[in-house]
């Protein structure tokens, strides 16, 4: 048994943690992002397209929602060279997290849809509003105002899902642990400040959620 | 330019990799699950401090990424002087975590049941652990069920990270055998179907249950969205 928690050889790497925790705000930023514009798309179409759209998007949203990240991140990483897209370990994360994040916001979105009353519908039809207007105003906003607290906790469930892109090599917080974790030999320190560092990444942006929610849906339904 | 070719002997390999996946996963599920029950009590117990406790429980579970959990077990360990063991980290880690979110479950539930029945409760002398196992949790059952089903979908899939620390599960026995065959689309598209013909399973069930139980019900149960970090 070692004598004591050691975190001094630690924190004087404390450059390479912010480095790594500037990647994995980098990788969830774009994420959430892009996983979200996937979702739009994806719950609009589930809801107004062509039953053969509606079809493939409901097999994209099962398909993704169960199965593993890792093996998500795995099949983008190993298989899209072998069609010619060569891609970097950030890129392969970024892309195979946000078709992950696409599917749940996809879902989330679309149970944000349903409960929008057909009347709503209707009575927007009988004003004359084009059908972009009455999808964009009459149904996308109010669903997502109703289901924004479901899609900023997934939101938060996809930083802490960014810590396993390492397993890829990409290059963001917990890859830098383990790096250090070789350099220092003091790995039960090292993960004891990167849980710290995480705990207080998803405090703030919970934090920032609840004011970006306020900020863009502030007026009363 | 590989060693072999993806045959059956290689899908026999990943066959034969899920059972350990599948056994994880009832760890998980048990451990869980009873870790879960109690800090469920707590959370609603009368003691405020031990309220705190379970609170500052669930946040840290819920508020770090679970491989990094799984990485201060499997590290704690050999700190503490042990031999670093993949299965026990693992099960403490899924099991911890487990607990938290069943916590949550849990305890939505438990809140979603009127005042009345506690106050009637009291009214005949219970306490209150008898109160929550004669009276709460048998009503909160039914609104239980339907999420607890749904997290063992994040369960399974969570399973996975467990190859990150050397544990030879289906997500390690699946880049194994890419390391050797070098046919990634067909070794993570048999393990994807493997893993989706355990997880669908239940999370229809799952969707079954939240329909048939949402009938006849006044308050919904107020259960946290769950997703696992991997």
């Amino acid at each position: 048994m070692q004598t004591a928690l050691q975190f001094g050889p630690i924190l004087v790497h404390l450059d390479l943690l912010l480095r790594g925790l500037e990647k994995t705000v980098q990788l969830a930023a774009l994420s959430i992002l892009f996983g979200t514009a996937i979702g739009v798309l994806g719950s609009v179409g589930r809801g107004f397209g062509p039953r053969f759209v509606s079809w493939l998007i409901a097999a994209y949203v099962e398909l993704i929602r169960n199965t593993p990240l890792l093996i998500q991140l795995y099949f983008v990483f190993f298989s899209l060279p072998l069609f010619g897209f060569k891609l970097s370990s950030n890129t392969a994360a970024v892309v195979a997290l946000s078709i992950h994040l696409g599917a749940y916001a996809t879902e989330i979105l679309r149970a944000g849809i349903e409960a929008i009353p057909e009347g709503q519908i209707e009575a927007a039809k009988s004003l004359g509003l084009s059908r972009y207007r009455i999808i964009r105003h009459v149904v996308l906003v109010p669903a997502a105002r109703a289901v924004y607290p479901s899609l900023s906790a997934q939101f938060i469930l996809q930083i802490m899902g960014t810590s396993i892109v390492g397993a890829i090599a990409a290059e963001e917080l917990t890859a830098v642990a383990n790096n250090l974790v070789m350099q220092t030999f003091r790995s039960f320190e090292v993960y004891i400040i990167i849980a710290i560092i995480y705990f207080v990444l998803v405090q703030a942006a919970s934090l920032l959620f609840a004011g970006i929610g306020k900020l863009v849906f502030r007026w009363r339904v | 330019m590989s060693l072999r070719d993806f045959g059956p002997n290689e899908l026999m390999f990943l066959l034969l990799a899920t059972r350990w996946t599948i056994l994880l996963a009832l760890i998980a599920f048990a451990g869980g699950g009873l870790i879960g029950l109690v800090v469920a009590a707590i959370r609603v117990a009368p003691a405020r401090p031990l309220r705190w406790l379970a609170a500052g429980y669930i946040q840290f579970f819920m508020g770090t990424p679970i491989l990094i959990q799984l990485f201060m077990a499997y590290y704690g360990s050999s700190f503490l002087g042990y031999r670093p063991d993949p299965w026990a980290a693992a099960a403490v880690t899924f099991s911890l975590n487990g607990g938290a979110f069943f916590g949550e479950i849990f305890r939505g539930a438990i809140e979603a049941i009127p005042k009345g029945q506690w106050e009637a409760a009291t009214a005949l002398g219970f306490r209150f652990v008898r109160t929550l196992r004669l009276v709460i949790i048998p009503q909160a059952v039914r609104l239980m069920l339907p999420p607890t089903v749904g997290f063992m979908v994040q369960i399974v899939k969570t399973t996975s990270i467990a190859s990150l620390i050397g544990l030879t599960e289906l997500a390690r026995a699946a880049t194994q055998v890419n390391t050797v065959t070098f046919q990634p689309v067909l070794v993570f598209g048999t393990v994807s179907i493997i893993y989706f013909a355990l997880c669908w399973p239940l999370s229809l069930y799952a969707s079954y249950l939240e329909r048939r139980f949402a009938t006849g019900m006044t308050k919904k149960a107020e259960t946290p969205l769950v997703m696992s970090a991997a």
